[in-house]
């Protein structure tokens, strides 16, 4: 199955559920307390990701590793590599 | 006790890896990438082969690669010209075909890939026995370095280049592929491995190497994941544009309903 195809059940496994609850399709006669709550839930849990992907990414941009050494490093050898390979006869 | 020494020193080196270089006009950077592996390969003690596979650069990017031929030697360097830009999918194809080793690392000639991280790629692979050991810049004490606020900004919401965090997110989100840099272009391969991937793969550019990892995963073989620094670019410009920000998503999205 693909990922679009699992994701498109999940969808209709959670919307049915929601739809079943939020407009008493089977006549359960869920108290009313609960319809309120699960009648939102949809924006709500939308929001919610919203809010979690922002703080995720955020959180990752600003903690993302900067390899300073690392370009040091590099930098270092480059020099090292110029002089070691002219030395055995190359022409830039 | 000549000949016991000999046999179990040929049974411990049986692994030979082969670097593919693909280039194009990389004339100031090879030099300096052939140099380090070689500086990387001998430490180790490990058997190699390096591929440079030029697609008719017209900055002489061949010329230094037969210069760097005749020093270090055929059997070290070797070279597997192309008469044009054939994209780098086909270049792999094509270093493949002329491969000795049993295990084939892919990697930018760049420098924005360091060849000190190789050992470090084939010891995982060793302990683990993976299929590919994949570097990475997202975890571990992998990181980047060289991207100002701007780009790290940008990168991280629609950008892809480098896979950027926010791109790394909405392909986490969507493929869910258990690995955590997609886009990441530095990584050992077992020779069959690639072969196999490569001949399922149907995408170009950047999302070509996204589809090789989600590829993997799904015909199950192992992946495992060495924490890498990435050094943006020391000579010659990105290669980083508007619509490559288009065809990533479309990529991304193709793979999502394809997988």
């Amino acid at each position: 199955m693909t990922k679009l195809l699992e994701w498109l059940l999940g969808v209709s496994v959670v919307v049915t559920a929601w739809g079943l609850l939020t407009f008493d399709l089977l006549d359960l006669k869920v108290p009313q307390v609960y319809r309120e709550v699960v009648w939102p839930m949809p924006v709500y849990l939308l929001v919610v990701f919203g809010c979690y992907s922002i703080a995720t990414v955020g959180y990752r941009v600003a903690t993302f590793n900067d390899c300073e050494e690392a370009a040091q490093e590099l930098q270092a050898q480059i020099k090292e590599a110029k002089l070691d390979l002219k030395k055995k006869g190359l022409k830039f | 006790m000549a000949s016991r020494k000999s046999s179990s020193k040929r049974q411990a080196n049986k692994d030979k890896y082969s670097v593919l270089l693909p280039t194009y006009n990389e004339r100031e950077n090879l030099p300096l990438i052939v140099w380090l592996l070689v500086k990387y390969f001998g430490e180790s003690g490990y058997d190699y082969e390096i591929i440079v596979i030029d697609d008719g650069s017209p900055d002489g990017t061949l010329q230094v690669a037969q210069q760097l031929q005749g020093i270090y030697g055929a059997h070290r360097v070797l070279l597997r010209p192309r008469e044009k830009k054939l994209g780098l999918g086909t270049a792999y194809i094509h270093g493949i075909k002329h491969a000795t080793g049993n295990f084939i690392i892919i990697m930018d000639a760049d420098l924005s890939h360091h060849p000190k991280f190789i050992p470090e790629f084939i010891q995982k692979q060793k302990e683990g026995g993976f299929d590919v050991v994949s570097g990475t810049r997202y975890s571990g004490n992998g990181g980047v370095y060289g991207w100002d606020l701007r780009r790290k900004l940008i990168s991280r919401v629609t950008s892809f280049l480098s896979c950027s965090r926010g791109a790394n997110f909405l392909t986490q989100v969507l493929l869910r592929p258990g690995a955590s840099d997609l886009t990441g272009s530095f990584r050992l391969y077992k020779k069959e491995v690639l072969e196999q991937l490569v001949d399922r793969c149907v995408s170009k550019g950047y999302v070509f190497q996204m589809e090789m990892i989600v590829r993997a995963r799904q015909l199950g073989y192992s992946i495992g994941e060495v924490p890498i620094s990435f050094v943006d670019r020391v000579y010659g410009e990105s290669k980083l544009g508007g619509n490559e920000i288009v065809s990533f998503l479309k990529g991304l999205l193709t793979l999502f309903a394809t997988t």
